[in-house]
């Protein structure tokens, strides 16, 4: 109840903070400017979606300015906009669009929304992170605008010329977007790293205008939000984790996966998962890791019990340094594997968690 | 109701893809090609759902070269009533394949539109979502259960986001998209393979049905992933321990 009394205030406020005049920014328009669709969360940008900013940013292009658009309500949205108006140099303007249509990351509405905005700001370039959200909002908006989006990018050679991986991460294919502005890209965070150096807050803040949503007018009874079930969150988050540790089938149950968990407490690390694994109820799907599942690139990736197919290859064959224990010196693991270990991981994890050092 | 399903032919997900030496693309000759393994699960759905008695055709489209019609025959010998076969060459962008989908839809009028999540070989993941947009129909991507309430037209829908699982309910009609975790497709028995040969596919070609091809994207080249460089096998923990620690920094 309290945080519904706190919501209100809070909305109440932000009329003042953002007086009407500010409203009308947002028509500018301009050759060359991108619009960044962010995702924020607790009152931050997430960092997926500073990868994505890092992406815009790093289009070649002189006069290019940045937009980032952030939906939501209540006052974790204002925080968020805040935190992105000094988050990056190459923002230039943060939109905010505050509506109960946009709490929960529904397709609908929100494709609708940066359609709205597109048509008042003309961007050349729409970029999202490749998240479950990027992915199931883009391409609904590039029907809207009738172009082809470019999913996945990991790659920019110029403006409008793109590199992204096909089957399973094992071709690259370099495409040209050759159609009408705006050119819609989803971006592979794990290849636009975000570093503490590329988030330096710059001092001048980006200024922060309201997007008018008077004519905003989709049909919202459509699809509704029910429910979202979340793990509960211990371990680093696993597309940005340094350390990631991955168990396979060979786990054999849930129980015996602890073996992983308690490894990768040790270790700082992110818990992974293959498809056997989460098939066979060990651990949940969101840990799953490759083509279908997460796309991780870490400093260090520790399989164990994984054979290395080629759906789960794709998901890290992109980590700096691959470690692979597996009982089968023929496991296709060993061919991508910087450092092999041919022996029983019931015996070496153990061994792992005694000999390693203490995490400080 | 009819639902309608669309079933991509693929390069086999088992086969170890090479990259053409001129960079124009992957060789596909000779190649063992199978359907995309996401579109076995949307045809396997929408079959379950017809079975449970809430629909009462399923319709298979695949879109592409001639051969596609072996894609077809594989759906129609796993359950479904008929096909439909877009004659198109092998390029055709998301972009397109959402736009005759979307005439197709017109045409058949299904309450329920089913695609796999993603193709295995351009890895997209974009045809059901822009379809969904093209008809303005709602949408519900990476599903990894659907209940339908006939009475009330409505399809509750749990997807597999980056962070759980999430449910929302969507009006009928509507796109759905698979997940890997929806079902386990079935196999085609021989008996039904040989009835699947007697069952009609109706053929379109894109200009039939005023879909213009007007690619807006080219591709440059393609190449393979920069190689790894070979690693070592170490033979005991502390070994291995040690090379993380000195060798790759690591820890």
């Amino acid at each position: 109840m309290a945080t519904r009394i706190f919501l209100r205030g809070a909305i109440t406020k932000r009329t003042v903070l953002f007086p009407p005049f500010l409203r009308s920014s947002i028509s500018s328009s301009r050759n060359g400017s991108t619009l960044v669709v962010a995702e924020h969360e607790n009152g931050t940008i997430k960092s997926a979606s500073l990868s994505a900013l890092l992406a815009a940013a790093s289009l070649p292009d002189k006069d290019s300015s940045v937009s980032l658009l952030l939906a939501g309500s209540g006052p974790s949205l204002h925080e968020a906009a805040s935190h992105a108006a000094s988050s990056h140099p190459s923002i230039s303007q943060v939109l905010v669009a505050d509506s109960e249509a946009f709490k929960n990351p529904l397709a609908e509405p929100w494709a609708k929304l940066v359609h709205l905005v597109q048509q008042r700001g003309d961007y050349s370039h729409i970029i999202a992170a490749s998240s479950s959200f990027g992915k199931n909002v883009m391409p609904r908006l590039a029907a809207l605008l009738d172009v082809s989006p470019v999913t996945d990018v990991t790659g920019i050679s110029d403006s409008h010329t793109f590199v992204r991986p096909i089957y399973a991460g094992n071709a690259l294919s370099t495409v040209r977007y050759t159609g009408a502005s705006p050119c819609i890209l989803t971006i592979r965070s794990t290849s636009f790293p975000v570093s503490q150096k590329s988030v330096d807050s710059k001092s001048d803040k980006a200024s922060i205008s309201q997007v008018d949503l008077s004519t905003f007018n989709e049909d919202l009874d459509k699809s509704r939000f029910v429910s979202q079930t979340s793990r509960d969150d211990e371990g680093p988050d696993l597309g940005s984790a340094r350390v990631v540790v991955t168990g396979g089938r060979a786990l054999k149950s849930a129980e015996k996966f602890k073996l992983i968990e308690d490894l990768a407490k040790k270790l700082g690390a992110a818990v992974g998962a293959t498809r056997a694994a989460v098939d066979a109820g060990f651990v949940a799907n969101d840990l799953q890791i490759g083509q279908t599942g997460k796309i991780v690139a870490p400093e260090l990736y520790l399989a164990f019990g994984v054979s290395g197919a080629i759906q789960h290859l794709a998901g890290m064959r992109d980590s700096k340094v691959i470690v692979a224990v597996n009982n089968d010196a023929d496991a296709p693991i060993f061919q991508v594997a910087d450092y092999g270990l041919v022996g029983d991981l019931f015996e070496v994890i153990p061994e792992l968690l005694k000999k390693l050092p203490e995490k400080n | 109701m009819k639902i309608m399903v669309a079933v991509k032919r693929v390069v086999d997900y088992a086969v170890k893809i090479r990259v053409k030496p001129d960079k124009t693309g992957v060789v596909t000759q000779n190649v063992k090609m199978s359907m995309n393994p996401f579109c076995e699960i949307a045809l396997e759905e929408a079959l379950r759902i017809r079975e449970a008695g809430l629909a009462s055709e399923v319709v298979a489209v695949s879109m592409g070269p001639s051969q596609c019609i072996d894609t077809l025959r594989t759906g129609l010998a796993m359950g479904a009533d008929r096909g439909i076969h877009v004659e198109a060459d092998d390029s055709l962008y998301p972009l397109y394949v959402a736009k005759i989908l979307k005439k197709l839809v017109e045409i058949e009028k299904p309450g329920l539109l089913i695609l796999g999540k993603q193709a295995i070989d351009d890895d997209c993941n974009q045809a059901g979502q822009m379809v969904a947009g093209l008809l303005n129909w709602p949408q519900g991507t990476f599903a990894s259960k659907v209940v339908l309430d006939k009475e009330k037209q409505v399809a509750t829908v749990d997807r597999e986001v980056d962070d759980g699982i999430e449910t929302i309910s969507l009006n009928l009609p509507a796109v759905i998209t698979t997940d890997l975790r929806l079902n386990q497709p079935r196999y085609a028995t021989l008996p039904n393979i040989m009835k699947a040969k007697k069952k009609p596919i109706k053929k379109f070609t894109p200009e039939e049905l005023s879909v213009e091809i007007k690619p807006d994207l080219e591709i440059v080249e393609v190449t393979e992933p920069p190689k790894r460089k070979s690693g070592v096998i170490v033979s005991s923990v502390d070994e291995l321990i040690d090379k993380l620690k000195h060798e790759a920094n690591v820890i």
